[in-house]
């Protein structure tokens, strides 16, 4: 149809291509911090690593660290999968609601997800420890994905609804006049087309109980339960930090974050297809 | 038929179990661990149990553990605790034969009269010499400052002398040194509840930094710097470097500098210089990490015991041999392994210079304003105009409290408004089109989740900023007088940097000028990302991803790094397109620039995503209509794209807004608020309140309510102008 402009394509790529370094370069630091023997912040301006070693990658599964980084791994993985399933389910519940179906209380409900985006974080570490001790479930892993998928619900909700808006009522008006009622309409219509904004939400709530570590190491009291990000802030210690073992760990910790966004990102390019309005 | 009784025995007395939590790392933790193995194989009523808890969080989560039992038995922290902790009732007293230890650091841990911790081992600093370079150290100021010929020459990399001369732990050898005090003599009122006889020099008195010896302190590094003799923001990476690379032949750092060193290294270890203008040597301070007992312990003999047995000397040896540890028992220095090992026996020579920190609350107050004195002196200020400056702020810092409040009078108002806002929420109206009770049932999950784990710490939260909290943990209502404090900008002129005025306007730009470039980047890039045309578009896509996906802790320090004056990759960049260097964290627009780029190379990904989610629901052939309608592609991203992202954009744009507001720790990692406070924002000062200036609760609780109204009223405003423009 539209005629290709091979000029504006290698302008597009030499951009992606630019984006790309930048959003790298900070990064081969990282790189270069846990190529290198030794646990110094290297701060010469060059990223390239004078010596390689897997030195340090040795010791994350070794005596440098915990020894139990499978374990470490294990826990981050089940935490971070659990967080993201219940803030999806629950909330793509809520968005439907929002989004589909007219109630009193609506607009304030919605606004009440909101407002709590709006408190300070680091105010509720303790508030939070008080409450999860009193529902017993402090050190354990589910008091961690109930903190976490909570904590996630409000973006998840507001981005989901935001994007169920934008589908054609035609279609639930269609699937309604056939017969189907409102949980069939959710779960047969429209979840299958939010497939990208379930993706994004995803990946979302997965990130968000991935990289955290002070309410973690607040809240867990047995080393058998730590995250993967708590044990690699052991390596911050109060005078001197071990800056080879943080960013190797930090790879490790980075490479499932990746993957799990490849897998999602093939979910972006779905969504409404040709037939989809027409119906 | 005894030895089966013996083992029955054996069964019901399982050893029982005694909780230590520690932050040790490497050897420090691998010589713990098998001092806690000899204590149990030593007896079997006990089981000494170690949990590594990052260093960040220890702290709090001492706070919130032992009052609620579920803290440890034992755990491992620093001495200048001892004033917060011991009033709020977490420790219980041990017993420890202060002879036995090196003198001042069983002292230490004793509080109003009662011993509450016992020393493991301290920290100091002294100076490391290269002796490749120089023979031995200077004794003198001046015999040190006579090499600077020698050695210095910045423009090749080369100095005098490495150390954090920006941070105020380390600048406060050379304060004491010049004969300033941080405490001055209080003129007749009650003086502090301690003995004179515990040698805590100048700790007497109120807080007060302006002193001829601190000026004199701050002119000496600000001339050490303007010669070149010690680097500029040299960070601890820096100095290391520094240092093993010969690159400075002497270096002021702590026992935690020899394991950063190569092992190849020739150097030697010496206490701090005398300095020549006064006679005195410098002296750095010293702290202690002990042994505390919790209150609360589960196993109160058995801990006592534990601790016993980790504080002996045996174990002390121990300690030293494995770990290299500096440890607080004297007669380990007398062991010939140890009596041979020069770095320790060096570090033993500069305790006893070195001033044991103050373990009083007040002491917190003092490292902010210190800190910001420091630099502003060498930044190029006036000594005396920056300490002036330091006082107003400690000053504004101990501002007496507000006072107590009759509860009635705030409950009226607060009940007030509270009714006001519901009688304005009934007659809004949209709102009542009848409820359906699949549409709650939808909602429920997510609203009971939310408001049991979110809404109820957050009302906890906002009912602490009607109270003042107590030294001794208590709370005394006093209404709005903390709103009142902060709003009415008490102790600083309303457009002075640490005001409330100045914070929120930096907080206002910093929150717009991330949001245009977050969406803009973001956009834009989705935009391409989502182009039939672009090729590798998954490895792009993940790849792009990556900023988001490595822990911002490690990467907002490596941008610092790359925005360092002399080493950074920015400069480096500069200097080659033959731009000059610019020192990015001296003034406020660059600075301020500085935690921007950060945070938008951090924040660009999850806008980018969002988009990317969205523009999948955009049906193509949308697209293809109004390219055959002969729409260029600007008219077909504003007229098509546009109106139909701007929905699914909207909550992301909101939230991240509000994000932003609140993204604290990029601010503290990468400017620290540099230069003078000026880059902080909102949420800082209630970071600040809380944890760093004597646990003032209700002072972060008032901010944090504060920015809650601010934002409240920003996202109304935003969602009643946005339905205008779709309305119209």
């Amino acid at each position: 149809m539209s005629r290709p402009s091979a000029v504006r394509h290698a302008l597009g790529h030499a951009a992606v291509v630019a984006a790309t370094g930048a959003a790298l370069y900070p990064v081969l630091w990282v790189i270069k911090m846990a190529l290198s023997p030794g646990q110094a912040f290297d701060p010469s301006p060059s990223p390239w690593p004078r010596v390689v070693s897997l030195q340090n990658f040795r010791d994350l599964w070794g005596l440098g660290g915990t020894g139990h980084l499978w374990r470490e791994l294990g826990n981050s993985l089940i935490v971070a999968v659990a967080t993201a399933l219940v803030g999806l389910l629950s909330s793509a519940t809520a968005a439907f609601a929002f989004s589909r179906l007219r109630f009193r209380g609506r607009q304030a409900s919605l606004a009440f997800f909101l407002a709590t985006q709006m408190f300070p974080g680091i105010m509720m570490a303790i508030p939070l420890y008080i409450l999860l001790d009193d529902l017993r479930l402090l050190d354990s892993l589910t008091g961690l994905v109930l903190v976490y998928s909570t904590t996630s619900v409000p973006f998840c909700v507001w981005s989901l609804k935001g994007y169920l808006d934008t589908l054609p009522r035609e279609l639930d008006e269609a699937a309604r006049i056939d017969g189907a009622t409102s949980w069939q309409i959710f779960w047969k219509v429209i979840l299958p087309l939010a497939r990208p904004a379930l993706a994004v939400t995803a990946l979302f709530a997965f990130l968000s109980a991935w990289n955290e570590y002070i309410l973690a190491a607040t809240f867990l009291g047995d080393a058998r339960k730590y995250t993967l990000p708590v044990a690699l802030q052991s390596y911050v210690g109060e005078y001197h930090t071990e800056w080879g073992h943080f960013a190797a760990g930090a790879i490790v910790v980075s490479i499932p974050v990746m993957l799990v966004f490849f897998a999602l990102q093939k979910h972006l390019v779905a969504g409404l297809t040709a037939g989809g309005v027409k119906g | 038929m005894s030895a089966s009784a013996a083992l029955l025995a054996l069964a019901l007395v399982a050893p029982r179990p005694v909780a230590l939590w520690h932050s040790y790392r490497s050897e420090e933790a691998q010589a713990l661990q098998s001092l806690a193995d000899r204590f149990n194989a030593s007896q079997d009523r006990y089981r000494l149990e170690l949990l590594s808890i990052p260093f960040d969080a220890m702290s709090a989560k001492i706070s919130a553990a032992i009052p609620r039992g579920h803290g440890p038995d034992l755990f491992v922290f620093a001495h200048e605790r001892v004033g917060s902790w011991a009033p709020s009732g977490l420790l219980a007293p041990v017993a420890v034969d202060a002879a036995r230890f090196l003198p001042g650091t069983a002292e230490a841990f004793r509080w109003e009269g009662r011993q509450l911790g016992a020393p493991l081992a301290f920290k100091t600093l002294a100076l490391f010499f290269n002796r490749r370079l120089v023979a031995s150290a200077p004794k003198t100021t001046d015999e040190l400052l006579a090499l600077g010929g020698r050695f210095a020459d910045p423009a090749q990399g080369r100095f005098l002398l490495a150390y954090q001369s920006g941070d105020f732990y380390y600048h406060a050898a050379w304060l004491f040194g010049f004969g300033g005090s941080l405490f001055a003599p209080e003129e007749g009122g009650s003086g502090p509840r301690r003995d004179e006889a515990e040698g805590r020099a100048g700790s007497e008195g109120r807080l007060e930094l302006d002193t001829p010896g601190a000026e004199a302190s701050l002119a000496f590094v600000a001339k050490l710097q303007a010669e070149g003799f010690v680097p500029q923001e040299a960070t601890s990476a820096l100095v290391t470097e520094l240092f093993s690379q010969g690159k400075a032949p002497f270096a002021i750092n702590g026992p935690w500098f020899v394991g950063e060193l190569p092992k190849d290294l020739d150097y030697g270890v010496a206490p701090l210089p005398v300095v020549s203008a006064t006679g005195r040597p410098a002296r750095p301070f010293l702290t202690v990490e002990g042994l505390y007992l919790s209150a609360h312990a589960l196993e109160p003999e058995g801990a006592r015991e534990a601790l016993a047995f980790l504080v002996s000397d045996d174990s002390a040896l121990l300690r030293a041999k494995v770990a290299r540890q500096l440890v607080a028992n004297r007669a380990a220095y007398d062991d010939p392994s140890v009596a041979k090992d020069p770095v320790l026996q060096a570090f033993r020579a500069a305790a006893a210079l070195a001033i044991p920190m103050d373990a009083s609350p007040r002491m917190q107050l003092v490292w902010e304003p210190g800190q910001s004195a420091l630099r502003a002196a060498l930044r190029g200020e006036s000594p005396k105009v920056a300490l002036a400056g330091a006082d107003r702020q400690l000053r504004a810092l101990q501002r007496p409290p507000p006072p107590r409040a009759a509860p009635w009078a705030t409950l009226a108002l607060v009940l007030c408004l509270a009714g006001a806002g519901l009688f304005f929420a009934r007659r809004r109206p949209g709102t009542a089109e009848g409820g359906s009770r699949t549409a709650y049932a939808f909602v429920l999950p997510a609203a009971l989740a939310t408001v049991a784990l979110v809404l109820l710490p957050i009302l906890f939260s906002l009912g602490l900023a009607f109270f003042h909290h107590r030294a001794d943990g208590g709370y005394d209502f006093v209404g709005l007088g903390n709103f009142a404090d902060i709003l009415a900008s008490r102790g600083y002129a309303i457009i002075e940097p640490p005001s409330f005025y100045f914070t929120l306007a930096v907080t206002l730009l910093w929150t717009g000028a991330n949001l245009v470039l977050h969406v803009g980047l973001g956009v834009a890039l989705a935009l391409l990302l989502h182009a039939p045309w672009l090729r590798l578009r998954g490895l792009f896509r993940v790849l792009l991803v990556v900023p988001w996906a490595v822990p911002n802790y490690l990467t907002a320090l490596i941008w610092k790094g790359m925005f360092h004056r002399q080493y950074g990759a920015i400069n480096g960049i500069l200097r080659r397109l033959g731009f000059p260097a610019v020192s990015w964290f001296s003034h406020f627009a660059t600075s301020f620039g500085a935690d921007v780029a950060t945070n938008v190379w951090l924040g660009f990904p999850f806008m980018m995503v969002v988009t990317l989610g969205a523009l999948s629901t955009i049906p193509q052939e949308l697209h293809d209509a109004a390219t055959l309608d002969g729409a260029t592609a600007w008219q077909r991203f504003r007229h098509v794209t546009w109106p139909l992202l701007r929905p699914a954009l909207l909550p992301a744009v909101i939230l991240g807004s509000v994000w932003t507001f609140n993204m604290f720790n990029i601010v503290w990692l990468v400017s620290g608020g540099e230069p003078g406070g000026t880059t902080d924002i909102l949420i800082s000062e209630a970071y600040r309140w809380a944890f760093a200036r004597q646990a003032q609760y209700g002072y972060a609780a008032a901010y944090a309510a504060i920015i809650f109204v601010l934002l409240a009223a920003y996202s109304v405003g935003a969602q009643k102008l946005l339905a205008r423009r779709e309305s119209a």
